[in-house]
């Protein structure tokens, strides 16, 4: 304790515990929090690349292993990979963003999102900015997976798949939103926040015709997949991604989307309040 | 510098009046913080000592504005802590119990966020960074995901990150709890330098009897969401006297004995076997006295021992329990309770 490395040590301390220089500090807004909050979680993928290159060629694998399955005909109203891309890419989306709170869990646990609820970051910008970094990797996956399929039976219509990606960002907001609020409910415990996860996520990709068309499907499983928003976003999505620009289906699409993401905020915001 | 800090803003930089938390779990209400009132002036170092569970960390969490109040009010740093959170955010510097650096982060990277969210320019959040990161020496470390720091070095960044914006008023929540003694202390040391050399208040919570007696100027304890006592450190223990406790040859002697220390002034006695307990103000000077004494009225004290009254004893005679018999350690229901 009395060693002089000590010493050093408490003369540089004094001087930079000290004001040393004087700082105009602006309030930052909503964006710069929101920003500040994304960045914060993307780093640590940016930098341990290796772990993005997997996450990458994840939904590639499964384009790979499944789309050999599909059988090339009139039931997909034309090419299969046509079909199959937009659903991947969605369901790439659901996964990434059902996963937002995940990190979050973590985060409880170990202490730095108390920190973050005592910093000024607004609470809404916690929420969003989280949701978003979930956002970033799907439009890299998407870029990937169009990139790779289109040498084969995909039409690129940029115009139609830029939409389309818009719609899944925003869907995905909605999404991640709705993860974080699960994260929070869960109080940290992990197996809690994965079960509700996993529960969830299944009957939704099916139930949106993700894998195999819904057409010949009974009445009630009809009803139910009426229900639920993620099967108007994905007829949306084969649409805008076929490059045909059928504007009820679009907006339907949009609207459900749009639809998540206000829900979303709202239970995020709520519950965040709530707990704190 | 630090005269225009001091200057700023005079009178309480907290002020609580009748703040009260309640909890239900489970159908059951529980009171954690009954009615406080409370005032910490600019400068003062302060510890909120008790046992878990007795609301210490609930009053910091409802004056960092982590938790509502059920009722009261309370003021931090002029604000209201319901009304105006994001001014009360920005005003203070908060360590909690947990890590404030993501375990999957770097260190700097945590840094600098918090700097920017601190509203900082990009290159001042940079040198401020690395200027704190030089002083709680971490600069090696900084590049590291923060998951493969030691528990020492985590705590430093703790620190670290709650200084970015230099507070004048920071909170710390069992700040040396899971620290091995050498970083402890350390901390300690940095906490009271924040306090003497900037005149940052500082308000900790512990149940480190230790902790609250070395660094505090001011204790105040609390058991079941209540004050029940709030003086410096000293003036707390002197109010309890010293210990003096000697060992006779036989139990004859030692009741003998007894009688004769009962005619102290203000003494409390306890015969245990062979063993006599002397509880008395200035022990420790009347003790020579004492054995002088004995040993001429024929029953020689065998062994004697003198100790100080600690924080302990004053906690066992506020409350008939002792704090180190308490639960020491965390719980995570105190936490998440929140």
């Amino acid at each position: 304790m009395t060693t002089t490395t000590n010493d050093t040590t408490t003369a540089t301390e004094s001087t930079a515990l000290a004001p040393s220089y004087d700082d105009e500090t602006r309030e930052p807004g909503f964006l710069a929090d929101t920003w500040n909050v994304m960045t914060r979680e993307l780093r640590p993928m940016l930098r341990e690349p290796a772990s993005v290159l997997f996450a990458m060629v994840q939904p590639l694998v499964f384009l790979a292993l499944f789309a050999p399955l599909l059988p090339d005909s009139s039931a997909f109203g034309g090419s299969a990979l046509q079909w199959f891309v937009p659903g991947i890419i969605a369901m790439t989306a659901l996964m990434g963003a059902s996963m937002t709170g995940s990190n979050l869990t973590l985060e409880i646990n170990t202490g730095s999102h108390e920190r973050l609820l005592v910093s000024p970051l607004r609470r809404s910008s916690l929420l969003v900015g989280r949701a978003l970094k979930e956002v970033v990797p799907m439009l890299a996956q998407a870029v990937l997976i169009v990139a790779v399929v289109t040498p084969f039976s995909f039409d690129l219509h940029l115009g139609g798949v830029l939409v389309g990606l818009a719609v899944l960002a925003l869907f995905s907001v909605g999404i991640g939103s709705l993860s974080f609020a699960l994260a929070i409910v869960s109080e940290g415990q992990d197996w809690l926040f994965w079960t509700v996860q996993q529960t969830l996520i299944f009957p939704l990709l099916l139930l949106a015709g993700v894998l195999l068309p819904l057409d010949g499907a009974p009445g009630w499983l009809r009803f139910l997949a009426n229900l639920n928003p993620l099967g108007y976003i994905i007829e949306a999505e084969r649409a805008l991604f076929a490059g045909s620009w059928s504007f009820d289906t679009i907006l339907q699409g949009a609207v459900a989307a749009a639809a998540v993401a206000a829900v979303g905020l709202v239970v995020g915001l709520r519950t965040m309040r709530r707990s704190s | 510098m630090t005269q225009t800090r001091h200057t700023a803003k005079t009178g309480p930089v907290i002020r609580t009046s009748g703040l009260t938390k309640t909890f239900t779990r489970h159908k059951q209400t529980v009171e954690a913080v009954k009615g406080l009132d409370l005032e910490v002036g600019d400068g003062e170092l302060v510890a909120f000592l008790g046992p878990n569970g007795a609301g210490k960390s609930t009053t910091l969490r409802m004056l960092t504005t982590l938790i509502a109040p059920t009722s009261g009010t309370a003021e931090v740093a002029g604000f209201d802590v319901v009304t105006e959170q994001r001014a009360v955010r920005r005003s203070i510097g908060y360590v909690g119990q947990g890590n404030a650096a993501g375990h999957q982060q770097r260190g700097r990277d945590e840094v600098v966020s918090q700097a920017r969210a601190h509203g900082l320019s990009r290159s001042a959040a940079n040198a401020r960074a690395d200027e704190l990161l030089a002083a709680f020496d971490l600069s090696e470390h900084a590049g590291r995901p923060v998951s493969t720091l030691s528990g020492g070095q985590r705590r430093r960044l703790d620190v670290a990150i709650g200084l970015v914006h230099q507070p004048r008023l920071m909170f710390l929540d069992e700040p040396s709890t899971g620290l091995d003694p050498q970083n402890r202390v350390n901390l300690q040391e940095q906490v009271q330098r924040l306090n003497r050399e900037l005149g940052t208040t500082i308000v900790l919570t512990t149940h480190y009897l230790e902790e609250a007696d070395a660094i505090a100027d001011r204790v105040i304890v609390i058991d079941h969401g209540e004050v029940i006592a709030d003086d410096t450190a000293t003036r707390l223990k002197a109010g309890l006297g010293d210990l003096v406790s000697l060992g006779f040859a036989g139990a004859d002697d030692a009741a003998q004995a007894a009688e004769r220390a009962r005619r102290l002034d203000g003494s409390t006695v306890e015969v245990s076997g062979s063993a006599v307990s002397v509880r008395v103000a200035h022990g420790r000077d009347l003790a020579p006295g004492l054995v002088t004494d004995l040993a001429g009225a024929g029953t020689p004290a065998t062994r004697i021992e003198v100790v100080s009254a600690t924080l302990d004893d004053v906690f066992l005679n506020l409350t008939g329990r002792s704090l180190r018999e308490t639960d020491s350690t965390i719980t995570p229901t105190e936490g998440a309770a929140a």
